[in-house]
């Protein structure tokens, strides 16, 4: 067995994911390439000095390489082993943060480490993962049960908790993430339905008359009432029921959530909100998006070509390597880009759900589940954001985006994926 | 269980694929369907225009602007369009030659390329603009004039807590820090301009015009539904109050040192001189480079913030926090007395004292008001030897611990970049210099200011504070309040820091000596008329190393006070450097400022030591002979001390 690992090192390995895998990264260094190459720039000199993010993302790359080979290399049931261990150790590390962090770009979720910055924030995504895993894949974890339910959440709702401390809210609310692969493991089916519709109801409240909204409920109820008259017949408690969830959202947007505006949240939180929801026009909330949207709508079709972006290479949109990579994207390489940069992402996630489902251990399936959900929400947020379809939260775009805490951890969450499912014979916890 | 739930694979997957075709469509509405974006990057068919936010404006703590805007013009070039005029004729204006039109343009090119505005002439100086705005429609539309916003400095004061700002750097660009900038954009370099960069700069904004064909503008794109405006800077208001900054500044003139006043109530700065300074407005507009060269070889350093980048021996201003340590550590009453007669000679060489009358150090109120030096350094002694430590190490470790939670031996935090921590030496220093071998009289001059302790004079005043609140300090700080800030970026200077646990009594017996100091002691001339005034003169022997050798130069006059005594509303310090005695220069100077801030103005009595104060020139000749400053320091240096009288005095 032994000898045969060395024969033939890469036996086992899913090429699809390694194929899209390197597609990104390749297509994340282009684009930053791009975003920052100004005509005349010495290239090599430029990567040998480190004075560019692109050169620093090579290196990030070269050293993420190392990671990745190591785990390669690393025994499958060390995973499981210290995935409790990493948990603990992840926890600590962002409550280190909090007492000896550092502020950059306002957020407190930083350690500097010997002139390089980290964010252990990227980092707790991997051990909240791996903790989760081990936790469902327990025997003694009878998932149909409430409690085992709530420590789940648990697991993924304490880090977010700390980072929404750090002020990292966008890192933040990729914890959520998780309740996607609780919902695979059996959390019923209704409660992200309920989820789903209270955020849709807390922000239609903010951002819709609440008059309006009554009407529109009233209209709806009635016409919900209209169409299934012969069953309201037939049951009575129908009705009751309708009528309960029209009452209900009715106070909820009409008297609960304007009282929890003025009473409970502070005046500024307040206005984050509203700035975060576009209501309130603050130029410098808008402006972001507004120029992201400009260079991605001016890519057109077929797109301007590689490096003949405007938009993004004279500095009108910000974060340009980073949160806005996007917009290179679509600047340089317009609709027909996207659409198969989208592709990558689709092709990513599905294979990795055809690999979650070939496993045997329950471990291994939940893990690879959460890579997946984790890059689900990195890329839907942060895409969305770009084409004014979701508020301006900093989230990467995993794998392109500049930044070796994002590059490192997305390496080691999809490489600890690989190695689990070379392993898939064996059956772990 | 894992059979059972696989159906959920299907939703799971529907989900990821209804999220990536709500995507899609909006792409395709972005990038195919929708003509306006794809318009707006057309720099042919729609110009942007940059808007510039104003800077925030400082404000002093009776809301006079003491840094605002100014407007001066740019020359700016759209290559591609500038053909066919007469460019003899604006290089005569610009006062430039052919070849250098030719370079710049050049340049320009290279920079942004021929459709791009690059600038061609910055800052234009006023009778270069004059000339330029007669004849501009000989140039147009190749070339424009744009208007741009400088920094003006109304008192011309306060040079170096304000500081100046400067371009971007190449070098500075390529850091992460800076990504919000872009090359040419302006960012603070030192002092309040760079501290509070983040809250003064304001955000850009754009707006789109549509242009004709021949390139000029005609109004806003889709009714400016694309524009977004430029936020201006937040203003900042200061606890600093301009006339007592511009006092200050008067009376350090020809002086080398500094002034530090604080309001200890709140720890907030109501005046910092360095001296010598300079006029701050020769670090904005047209001749800005010129200036800060002549500034930067200045012999007398007029960059070089004293009042918290210089370290001085504290000298006898150092005494009553020797006595407040020896008070809290119970190893003396403010009774004690120690018999001094002229010398202090309990560790061999004897370490030399003012006054040699018997009784004059009879107990401690006596001792700080005649500043006796053998009482302090045995009192360091007393308190290091102290037989509870078991060892002068414990003991002198102890004493750093009291010196540095007095504010000593590390920065302070006051809100300008560059504060230095000064010089405390704890017991790991001394056993690195004496090899670990050392008694309590080693280095027992620490008791009385002098040798292994330096401290700046922001620390000094800010030692007072603790004294005049009696255990308590607010950290230093200009800035009270920032319009329209929600940030805790002010939050560090809203706290109250207790010192120690030193009791109370203990103060009041250290205060009354300061008391006696104005009252009765070594600094009679800080007395104000109505006002109990506490202080302490010093006398800092200081040396330098010159051809190798350690010279002993003239001593700093230093003094520090607090007044009133009772709900202290000002706590300053000052140092004239190699001036003297601190009774002579120091503490005058302490005392106009006091007064003025307490009155609002100073009693015509001491109109004749203003006059003397304000011609007193403590500048080594050489130094002043090679010092350029008087030609560079405008508004007050061409002044009389007659002229400056007249400002404060009406006659």
């Amino acid at each position: 067995m032994i000898n045969r690992r060395q024969i033939k090192l890469t036996e086992g390995i899913d090429w699809p994911i390694m194929g899209l895998y390197f597609a990104l990264v390749f297509v994340g260094l282009l684009s930053i390439f791009a975003a920052e190459y100004r005509e005349g720039d010495n290239i090599w000199n430029d990567i040998i000095h480190l004075n560019k993010n692109y050169a620093r993302q090579l290196m990030w790359l070269g050293i993420s390489g190392v990671l990745a080979t190591i785990i390669w290399l690393t025994d499958s049931k060390f995973f499981t082993a210290t995935a409790n261990l990493l948990y603990a150790g992840g926890i600590l590390l962002l409550l280190l943060v909090l007492g000896i962090g550092k502020d950059v770009k306002g957020s407190h979720s930083w350690l500097v480490i010997g002139g390089f910055q980290f964010q252990p924030a990227e980092l707790t995504k991997l051990c909240t993962n791996l903790a989760l895993a081990k936790y469902l894949s327990s025997l003694e974890t009878d998932f149909t049960k409430l409690r085992p339910r709530l420590i789940a959440a648990a697991l993924a709702l304490v880090p977010c908790g700390i980072i929404i401390l750090q002020d990292e809210t966008g890192l933040a609310l990729v914890y959520f993430s998780f309740f996607l692969v609780m919902y695979r493991e059996g959390l019923p089916g209704l409660l992200l339905i309920i989820a789903f519709s209270g955020i849709v109801l807390v922000l239609s409240a903010l951002l819709v008359d609440k008059n309006v909204l009554f009407i529109i409920f009233s209209v709806i109820t009635a016409l919900v009432i209209y169409f299934s008259r012969r069953e309201i017949r037939r049951h009575r408690s129908r009705l009751a029921l309708i009528l309960g969830i029209w009452a209900f959202c009715s106070v909820f947007v009409m008297f609960i959530v304007p009282m929890a505006f003025t009473k409970v949240l502070k005046d500024y939180q307040v206005r984050r909100i509203e700035v975060m929801l576009g209501k309130e026009n603050d130029p410098k909330a808008t402006y972001n998006t507004r120029q992201s949207m400009i260079a991605i709508g001016s890519g057109g079709i077929f797109g301007k070509g590689y490096l003949k972006g405007t938009q993004t290479r004279y500095d009108f949109v910000p974060e340009q390597s980073t949160d806005f990579i996007f917009c290179t994207v679509g600047e340089d390489f317009g609709f027909l880009g996207t659409l198969i940069f989208v592709g990558l992402y689709v092709g990513l996630l599905l294979r990795i759900i055809f690999v979650a489902e070939r496993q045997r251990s329950t471990f291994s399936r939940v893990y690879a589940y959460g890579v997946a959900s984790i890059i689900f929400f990195h890329m839907a947020i942060n895409i969305s954001m770009t084409i004014g379809l979701a508020p301006v939260i900093g989230i990467p775009l995993p794998l392109v985006s500049y930044g070796g805490s994002s590059l490192m951890t997305f390496t080691m969450l999809i490489f600890i994926m690989l190695r689990l499912d070379a392993d898939r014979q064996m059956v772990l916890r | 269980m894992s059979v059972y739930n696989q159906p959920r694979k299907r939703v799971i997957q529907f989900i990821i694929l209804g999220m990536v075709m709500l995507i899609v469509v909006r792409l395709f509405f972005l990038q195919v369907i929708e003509k306006k974006y794809s318009k707006l990057a057309d720099a042919n068919a729609v110009l942007r225009k940059v808007v510039y936010p104003s800077r925030g404006i400082i404000f002093d703590r009776k809301n006079r602007s003491i840094l605002s805007n100014d407007a001066m013009y740019d020359l700016v070039v759209t290559p591609i369009a500038a053909k066919n005029i007469d460019t003899g004729y604006l290089c005569q204006i610009l006062q430039i030659d052919k070849e250098e039109f030719k370079r710049r343009i050049a340049t320009a090119i290279i920079k942004n390329g021929s459709r791009r505005v690059s600038v061609f002439a910055s800052l234009l100086p006023p009778e270069m603009f004059g000339r330029l705005q007669e004849s501009m429609y000989m140039f147009q539309p190749g070339f424009d004039l744009v208007q741009r916003q400088i920094r003006s400095y109304p008192f011309s004061a306060a040079a170096n807590i304000l500081g100046y700002i400067g371009e971007v750097s190449p070098q500075m660009l390529v850091k992460p820090a800076y990504s919000a900038y872009n090359q040419g954009d302006y960012l603070g370099m030192t002092g309040l301009e760079r501290a509070y960069e983040s809250v003064l700069m304001g955000q850009r904004g754009i707006q789109y015009l549509v242009k004709d064909n021949l390139n000029r503008p005609q109004g806003s794109y889709e009714k400016g539904e694309f524009d977004t405006a430029a936020i201006a800077g937040k203003n900042l208001r200061l606890s600093l109050d301009v006339d007592l900054q511009v006092l200050g500044e008067h009376l350090m003139r020809n002086k080398i040192g500094s002034i530090v006043a604080i309001d200890p109530q709140t720890g907030g700065l109501l005046a910092m001189v360095s001296a010598p300074t300079y006029d701050p407005n020769l670090l904005t507009g047209s001749y800005r480079a010129r200036n800060f060269s002549r500034l930067f070889v200045d012999t007398t350093k007029p960059l070089f913030n004293r009042a918290i980048q210089a370290g001085y021996p504290p000298g006898s201003s150092m005494k009553p926090l020797t006595a407040l340590i020896a008070l809290d550590e119970g190893v003396i009453t403010p009774a004690f007395g120690f018999p001094c007669r002229g010398a202090y000679v309990n560790c061999g060489r004897p370490i030399a004292c003012t006054h040699n009358t018997p009784g004059h150090a009879a107990n401690l109120r006596l001792a700080i008001a005649n500043s006796c030096n053998a009482y302090f350094v045995h009192l360091y002694r007393l308190e290091v030897d102290a037989p509870k430590w078991g060892g002068v190490k414990k003991g002198h470790q102890k004493w750093h611990d009291y010196i540095s939670s007095f504010g000593l031996g590390h920065r302070l935090g006051v809100d300008i970049p560059g504060e230095s921590g000064g010089k405390a030496i704890d017991t790991i220093g001394m056993n690195k210099l004496y090899n670990g071998q050392w008694n309590s009289c080693s280095e027992l001059y620490v008791g009385m200011g002098q040798g292994q302790v330096v401290a700046t004079p922001l620390q000094m005043a800010n030692a007072m504070c603790i004294i005049a609140n009696r255990g308590s300090y607010f950290l230093p700080h200009f800035v009270s309040s920032i319009d329209g800030d929600e940030s805790d970026i002010l939050k560090k200077y809203k706290e109250k820091h207790t010192v120690a646990h030193v009791a109370d009594t203990s103060y009041r017996s250290v205060i009354y000596g300061m008391q006696d100091v104005v009252e009765s002691g070594t600094g009679r001339i800080a007395q104000i008329e109505g006002v109990i005034v506490c202080g302490k003169t010093g006398t800092a022997e200081n040396n330098a190393v010159v051809d190798g050798k350690l010279v002993k130069l003239k001593n700093h006059s230093v003094f520090v006070a607090f007044a009133p005594r009772d709900n202290p509303k000002i706590a300053i310090a000052v140092i004239v450097e190699n001036a003297g005695f601190g009774a002579t220069y120091a503490a005058p100077i302490a005392s106009l400022i006091m007064e003025k801030y307490l009155h609002d103005t100073i009693s015509v009595k001491r109109k004749p030591m203003m006059k003397t104060l304000l011609e007193y020139n403590t500048l080594d000749p050489i130094v002043r002979e090679k010092s350029k400053l008087d030609s560079l320091n405008g508004a007050t240096a061409k002044m009389t001390s007659d002229q400056i009288l007249k400002l404060y005095f009406r006659d």
